[in-house]
């Protein structure tokens, strides 16, 4: 892939913090708000994006939506990550019955369909955005593990652990300080990728009413409540669609170019 | 390859009861279990439907009695009554939706291997030219897009604006009283759009994954070989090449089976098809605790049986394999 997309998606992925830090600074209008004589009025120079069924501006929702969408994907993927790295590395440093566990383990959570899987924890817990953060956290880790195993597998055998080994660093130093450093550049590509999956789970959960829950704005729920409205207000559902499309593609970019810059190998 | 059939079946136990567990591990999840007293405040949650939550999953027991008893209904697909006003059994409103939920998946499947092998192979013969670059663009897209979004946008596009299709089930009122081509053409206008928006997302992988392993096999040595002695292209690529590039998409489809599933819930309640999807979607929504559990248990019991399929399938197909 040629580098000037991942820098597209660089600069997306970028522009989107400074969104999403800044975003007090960018709108005029508060997102919550609500302005009775204003409602469902075009895009125009006062409302650069219009306005909802509540007449609040959508442009400022749609910026402070970001910070959620992005923090949602963030979190979400910290913990997928975080479980991915501990699991991965003792089923490819141990091996043996713990590999075994671990393993059949990953094989039986990506059995479940992993929707299904969600939508029944949130059933049965409140749908807070801790919540979906943790759910979608839980529910993604297996592709990390099975990378860091195999990352493990391979280094686990060489002569900088086998130095390690001989003046007697624990088994925790060498994993954990000597070969994890080495396995952490495919992992990098993998939560980029993940941080764009994340935020497309959350908008559809929103979508299906039990994401984040409104007044708080997501992307997701603000294009919920504007698909009522599709035929007499399209701005509604348009642009939260077309941000969610943009960010995914920003982080799926950078995560191709990342990919093709760490692993020649995997030259397409 | 019978001792592999035979231990590939046995690995599917162990992997039930694996699903179960964590099945289980989410009703204790759920207000008014021993270890959420927390939630009880939810209000979401009515206290009869706790006081038959207790009963109907014993949570007053020790959790390993709770677990065995749960259990022995599951082995005999016992789970319990609906707690909508119904009140039937789970599994019967489960078992009259299934079949248009798997016609759905099984139609979207056949769409994306008609439509993305072809794509990855050219991708792959005509490397970096301009219909591999559309292409690449496309498996972008495929997989950045918000599907339900796409969807609802081409449904207001097609169902409202241009008025071609349906926008709404799986048959129209008049359906009794349409000949039978005006009956199936009935259902493939109604099934047009979600069969083709359910296979976007894979479709973008899948033509990825063929293009990838084309370019891998193009340049093996019996490919240079086959070519050396003489044969055309088109023989060389269609007969000698693909079919080593496709026998790894059949494990690939098996890894795409639970998305599909889970994208089912989506894409039939935004096209009110009345399947398990949109049943399960209504469970969660009402705090349906036994229909929710069972759709999750049998759902992921299909999932595990196509997977045994394709790997079966995969172990057939492919003569270079040896299980031992």
């Amino acid at each position: 892939m040629s580098d000037w997309l991942a820098v597209a998606g660089a600069l997306i992925v970028a522009g989107l913090f400074f969104v999403a830090v800044f975003a007090p600074f960018l709108v005029q209008h508060k997102p919550e708000f609500i302005n009775a004589k204003d409602i469902l009025s075009p895009p125009s120079a006062e409302h650069w994006l219009g306005t909802d069924d509540l007449g609040r501006d959508v442009f400022a929702r749609m910026v402070y939506g970001a910070r959620i969408s992005l923090s949602v994907g963030f979190v979400a993927v910290g913990i997928a990550t975080a479980i991915g790295l501990v699991l991965g590395a003792l089923a490819g440093y141990f091996g043996g019955w713990m590999d075994e566990i671990i393993m059949r383990f990953v094989d039986i959570m990506l059995t479940l369909p992993t929707f299904f899987l969600i939508l029944a924890v949130i059933a049965f817990l409140s749908p807070s955005i801790y919540n979906i953060m943790i759910v979608i956290g839980v529910t993604s880790w297996m592709s990390v593990a099975r990378l860091v195993r195999a990352e493990f597998l391979s280094l686990k055998e060489r002569d900088f652990v086998n130095a390690a080994r001989a003046i007697g660093v624990s088994d925790m130093g060498i994993i954990f300080r000597h070969i994890m450093p080495n396995a952490l550049a495919p992992v990098l590509v993998s939560a980029t990728l993940g941080v764009g999956g994340a935020i497309l789970t959350e908008s559809s959960l929103s979508f299906l009413g039990i994401g984040v829950q409104p007044p708080t704005p997501s992307w997701g729920n603000i294009l919920t409540q504007g698909k009522d409205y599709i035929e007499i207000a399209w701005w509604l559902s348009v642009f939260p669609g077309l941000a969610i499309l943009i960010t995914v593609m920003g982080y799926n970019l950078l995560g191709e170019g990342l990919r093709d810059a760490i692993d020649p190998r995997l030259y397409r | 390859m019978r001792a592999y059939i035979v231990r590939r079946l046995m690995m599917v136990l162990p992997m039930m009861i694996g699903i179960t567990l964590i099945s289980f591990a989410i009703i204790h999840l759920a207000p008014g279990s021993p270890t959420q007293a927390m939630t009880d405040l939810n209000p979401n949650v009515s206290p009869e439907s706790i006081v038959k939550l207790r009963q109907m999953y014993h949570l007053d027991e020790p959790i390993y009695i709770q677990y065995w008893l749960w259990l022995k209904k599951v082995a005999v697909l016992d789970f319990g009554d609906s707690f909508s006003q119904d009140a039937r059994p789970v599994l019967d409103k489960i078992l009259e939706r299934l079949p248009i939920t798997l016609l759905i998946n099984i139609l979207s499947l056949a769409v994306i291997f008609l439509i993305s092998i072809p794509i990855g192979v050219l991708s792959a013969t005509h490397q970096y030219s301009y219909f591999d670059r559309i292409a690449s663009l496309f498996v972008f897209f495929g997989f950045s897009m918000p599907t339900f979004w796409f969807a609802l946008l081409l449904m207001i596009l097609f169902g409202v604006w241009l008025d071609w299709l349906p926008i709404s089930g799986v048959v129209s009122m008049n359906h009794a009283n349409l000949s039978p081509y005006g009956k199936f053409m009935d259902y493939c206008t109604h099934l047009l759009l979600p069969v083709s928006m359910s296979a976007l997302t894979s479709l973008a992988g899948m033509s990825r994954f063929t293009r990838q392993s084309m370019l891998e096999v193009i340049r093996q040595d019996y490919v240079t070989c086959a070519r050396a002695k003489g044969l055309s292209e088109r023989t060389v690529i269609y007969k000698h090449a693909l079919k080593n590039a496709t026998l790894p998409i059949i494990t690939l489809i098996a890894l795409s089976i639970p998305g599909l599933i889970g994208g089912s819930v989506i894409f039939e309640t935004i096209y009110s098809i009345p399947g398990t999807g949109q049943l399960f979607y209504q469970a969660v929504m009402g705090r349906d605790y036994p229909l929710v559990m069972g759709s999750l248990v049998i759902m992921a019991f299909l999932t595990l049986f196509a997977n045994l399929l394709a790997d079966v399938s995969y172990a057939m197909v492919d003569p270079r394999i040896h299980y031992e």
